[in-house]
């Protein structure tokens, strides 16, 4: 029997399942003299000895690919002689990579036991393969014939093929929560890993951050500090500075927009805030290094102060520009969803437009205002490129917006960038931090998706 | 009487006074606040485009080169392998002396050879290789500059340039002076930034590899998220009963729409590299996560389109005794397409704006050569710009600007690409 690469097999299936399909289709046709004598359309019973055809033959590349790599390496470990593995000071996950470069051909060496052990993997890897095969076609060639001899007159085939296919589209729907249990259980994991490591008292009031552990667990080196407070108050100046800057600009733009400005202005203006929330923020990031972060300098030192060229304020202006359409888009969502009565009866009763709007129409659409500020924040937050180029990498403890500060997001990509041990106290670190900026963020984005639907509700 | 009437026409006309400054002031701070953010937008293209638009030019320098025997062919025989081994780099040192009379060959040797690009002997070489009658000749051959001479051409440093702000000295001005004189300097279309891949040397650096990178996320994207999430879509749409299972899904829908992606980064790391072993830097694992990102996206814009299909359509077609399926997929479907179709662009055109996620399972790592499949290791358009500003060559500054109008100019191409094929379904179906 050959040993088929999966792809190839999976290619084979599909050629296969096709053959089926018209082979299925001809012997529907045959049964009934004419289409009216069968219960189903004959392409119905075609396709469904198809999908018996390729269901198995899918599961069971799915579960060869899910299981066959950690099988061979375990099996290969067994094999590895303990001489080999003293050499490597007893680690033999060192020698099984080497094994697996040499087979890849990505190294050469002149040891024969290691080239053998080569050979036997790569030997290992074509059994895994034949099996595979077998048990695939074995699968799929049951899976047809069972398909092809249930078709009969009197078989409702197109009810078994629209049930598979209800089925396939819950199990896409369910891919989101999946999802979100992946990121929950994988960081949570990662991070009662790093609690092992390091006191949760530490990580949750420490005062110093600086997490220079060893690169190699054997070195001799300070354990570092994993003192979370620093972060999160360098993520809250950050976010409060571009809070400042983009619910000020945002919500006056969309007041400007929705009560002064003439349909024209409206037509320019609305697609350019469009194009402002399309720039990718690495492109803010490069905007914010080498244009703003000079501005402030020099507007802070025209003031006579000493300003960080990292300093907190150019990272915060830069995120707020970004979140200034987001919060103008969802203010002008909830000021135009405001009933129109409100505002001609305030204006009817002598208030100007801005006492109609301030008196009436703020109040009303409050709500949905506040739930984009606090959607705006989740997202400020969360932000990641702007701050890691135009905020420093120094914990500073401050409130000062013209020192240089840091955040969750830029530990989290100077901590998992480079190669790390990955079970270091360094590289666990950043999934807790992962795991509080997740925590911090959809608990902001629930209450602003509340916030918002409050208002909808309202308004019924 | 008169007086108290007076007293209150004049109090109301001066209260209406200040109210309508105050309108008037409201007024002008709404128009402002329009006004800064358009100024932003304004600010921020005229960085990238002030900085960016000189890199797409490169200087190139006229040099003569006398290609001798003794130099490019060591084994004497003029075959390709003998060619291919010559010293094409003493050739152009040579080249250089030469054409600048009143250098030392010796004493200036490496001010001499900071003037050109590495470039400069494979493109001899390259030349030679192909008409080997040239061996014997003089050869007037254009070469790339150094990325110095680059600078100093397009005026970006200067004789005026405090001298640890550049890396070359007076002399080396005066020398290009001297060839531009003879009309021995041009700035000709860069064709490395289009063709490279990454390179430490600025003037042979190019976006090619990350733009391969990026369209095979692109790919990827395209198999994996676009049919999920109208699967998706389509099931909350038209057949999820209202349950507590479809309530969790939608609310985790919403959600993971907001969730930072950076988050998403971390969950590849994790499940994709150090679980299921797929390799790192691969456009591969970076696509799978940002399908992942751009899912949730692609569901909510395609339940839009389903939702704006009339339900008379439906009803139409079941009357007619069609079952659920058939008239979901042969009516329903077609018709929310150019809808889902607009949606999903753009939502993919988002994600290939990305970078944090892509920083987190190592598409950061430099990457000359141009990826042959999604499993190679590779970066991204995006990544390609995070590396080069990060870089503190002066001369990668305007590469950096010139990546993210390629950057900037892919995202707007498929953003047109949405917007063309929505008009052109619509126009079908009206």
């Amino acid at each position: 029997m050959i040993a088929m690469q999966p792809g190839t097999l999976l290619l084979f299936g599909a050629f296969a399942a096709f053959s089926v399909f018209f082979l299925g289709r001809r012997r529907a046709l045959s049964l009934g003299t004419s289409q009216q004598g069968l219960k189903s359309l004959p392409a119905y019973h075609g396709a469904y000895a198809a999908l018996w055809l390729f269901v198995p033959l899918a599961l069971a590349l799915l579960v060869w690919w899910s299981f066959s790599g950690r099988l061979v390496e375990l099996s290969m470990l067994q094999r590895i002689p303990d001489g080999v593995i003293a050499d490597t000071a007893g680690n033999a996950g060192l020698v099984l990579d080497e094994i697996q470069n040499i087979a890849n051909g990505a190294i050469r060496v002149e040891d024969e036991v290691l080239n053998g052990l080569a050979r036997d993997y790569e030997a290992l890897q074509v059994e895994s393969r034949r099996r595979l095969t077998l048990a695939a076609l074995a699968l799929a060639i049951a899976g047809a014939a069972f398909g092809l001899m249930r078709i009969r007159p009197d078989f409702s085939a197109r009810q078994r093929v629209e049930r598979f296919i209800r089925a396939v589209l819950f199990l896409a729907s369910s891919v989101a929560v999946l999802t979100t249990i992946g990121i929950v259980a994988t960081m949570l994991l990662e991070t009662i890993r790093f609690f092992g490591q390091v006191p949760e008292t530490e990580f949750l009031f420490g005062l110093e951050w600086s997490p220079q552990t060893a690169i190699r667990n054997d070195q001799v080196a300070a354990a570092g500090s994993f003192g979370a407070v620093p972060l999160l108050a360098g993520t809250l100046l950050v976010a409060t500075l571009a809070m400042l800057i983009a619910v000020p600009v945002g919500l006056m733009t969309a007041i400007y927009l929705t009560q002064y400005a003439g349909r024209g202005l409206r037509a320019v203006v609305k697609p350019l805030l469009e194009v402002l929330a399309g720039i990718p923020t690495v492109v803010y990031g490069f905007f914010a290094a080498l244009t703003v972060a000079p501005m402030v300098r020099r507007f802070g030192e025209g003031l006579g102060l000493n300003v960080a060229s990292e300093s907190a304020l150019a990272a915060g202006l830069v995120v707020g520009i970004m979140v200034i359409p987001q919060i103008s888009s969802l203010s002008d969502d909830a000021l135009t969803a405001v009933p129109r009565s409100l505002r001609d009866g305030a204006l009817a009763l002598g208030a100007t437009r801005s006492e109609a709007t301030r008196n009436v129409l703020l109040p009303a659409a409050m709500p949905g205002i506040v739930g984009g500020v606090l959607l705006a924040l989740s997202r400020a937050i969360g932000e990641t490129m702007i701050v890691v180029m135009a905020a420093g990498l120094a914990a500073n403890l401050t409130a000062n917006p013209f020192e240089a500060v840091t955040t969750m997001t830029v530990q989290i990509v100077s901590l998992l960038t480079g190669d790390q041990e990955f079970a270091s106290a360094r590289t666990l670190a950043a999934f807790a931090l992962g795991l509080f900026l997740f925590m911090v963020t959809l608990a902001l984005n629930v209450l602003g998706q509340r916030v918002v639907r409050q208002q909808q509700v309202h308004e019924r | 009487m008169a007086w108290v009437l007076e007293d209150a026409r004049s109090a109301v006309a001066a209260s209406l006074r200040r109210r309508h400054a105050r309108e008037r002031r409201f007024r002008l701070l709404g128009l402002a606040a329009v006004l800064v953010g358009m100024l932003f937008l304004l600010l921020l293209f005229v960085t990238v485009l002030s900085q960016g638009i000189g890199a797409f030019r490169q200087t190139e320098l006229m040099l003569p080169m006398d290609v001798t025997a003794a130099q490019v062919d060591p084994l004497g025989d003029g075959s390709r392998e003998s060619l291919a081994a010559g010293n094409y780099d003493a050739v152009v040192r040579e080249a250089i002396h030469r054409s600048l009379p009143g250098t030392a060959p010796r004493a200036d040797r490496a001010a001499l050879v900071a003037l050109v690009s590495v470039e400069a002997g494979f493109r001899l070489r390259d030349r030679v290789i192909a008409a080997p009658e040239l061996v014997g000749q003089r050869v007037e051959l254009w070469v790339p500059s150094s990325d110095d001479v680059d600078l100093y051409v397009q005026g970006r440093v200067n004789r005026d340039t405090p001298l640890a702000a550049r890396e070359l000295e007076d002399r080396q001005f005066d020398w290009v002076d001297a060839l531009a004189a003879e009309g021995r300097v041009v700035r000709v279309f860069n064709t490395a930034l289009i063709k490279n891949g990454d390179s430490r040397n600025p003037e042979l650096a190019g976006v090619r590899a990350a733009f391969r990178g990026s369209l095979y996320m692109l790919a990827v994207m395209l198999v994996l998220a676009f049919p999920v999430g109208v699967a998706a879509a389509v099931y909350l749409e038209e057949f999820a009963p209202r349950n507590r299972w479809t309530d969790l899904i939608e609310v985790n829908i919403n959600n993971l729409a907001a969730v930072p992606s950076i988050v998403y980064g971390l969950l590849g790391l994790v499940v994709f590299i150090n679980w299921l072993a797929l390799p790192r830097s691969a456009p591969l694992v970076g696509g799978l996560v940002l399908a992942l990102l751009t899912l949730p996206v692609i569901i909510i814009s395609a339940r839009a389109a389903i939702k704006a299909v009339p339900a008379t359509l439906r009803d139409a077609a079941l009357a007619l005794g069609a079952s659920r399926v058939q008239t979901v997929f042969g009516h329903v479907l077609p018709q929310a397409l150019p809808g889902i179709i607009t949606g999903t662009v753009i939502g993919i055109a988002r994600a290939l704006g990305e970078t944090a996620p892509l920083l987190m399972i190592g598409m950061v790592a430099f990457i000359a050569d141009i990826p042959r499949s999604p499993l190679d290791p590779s970066t991204a358009l995006p990544v390609q710009v995070y590396q080069w500003a990060e870089s503190p060559d002066p001369s990668f500054v305007a590469r950096t600007a010139a990546a993210i109008m390629v950057l900037l100019a892919f995202l707007f191409a498929m953003n047109l690409l949405a917007l063309m094929l929505r008009r052109k379904f619509e126009g079908h179906a009206g």
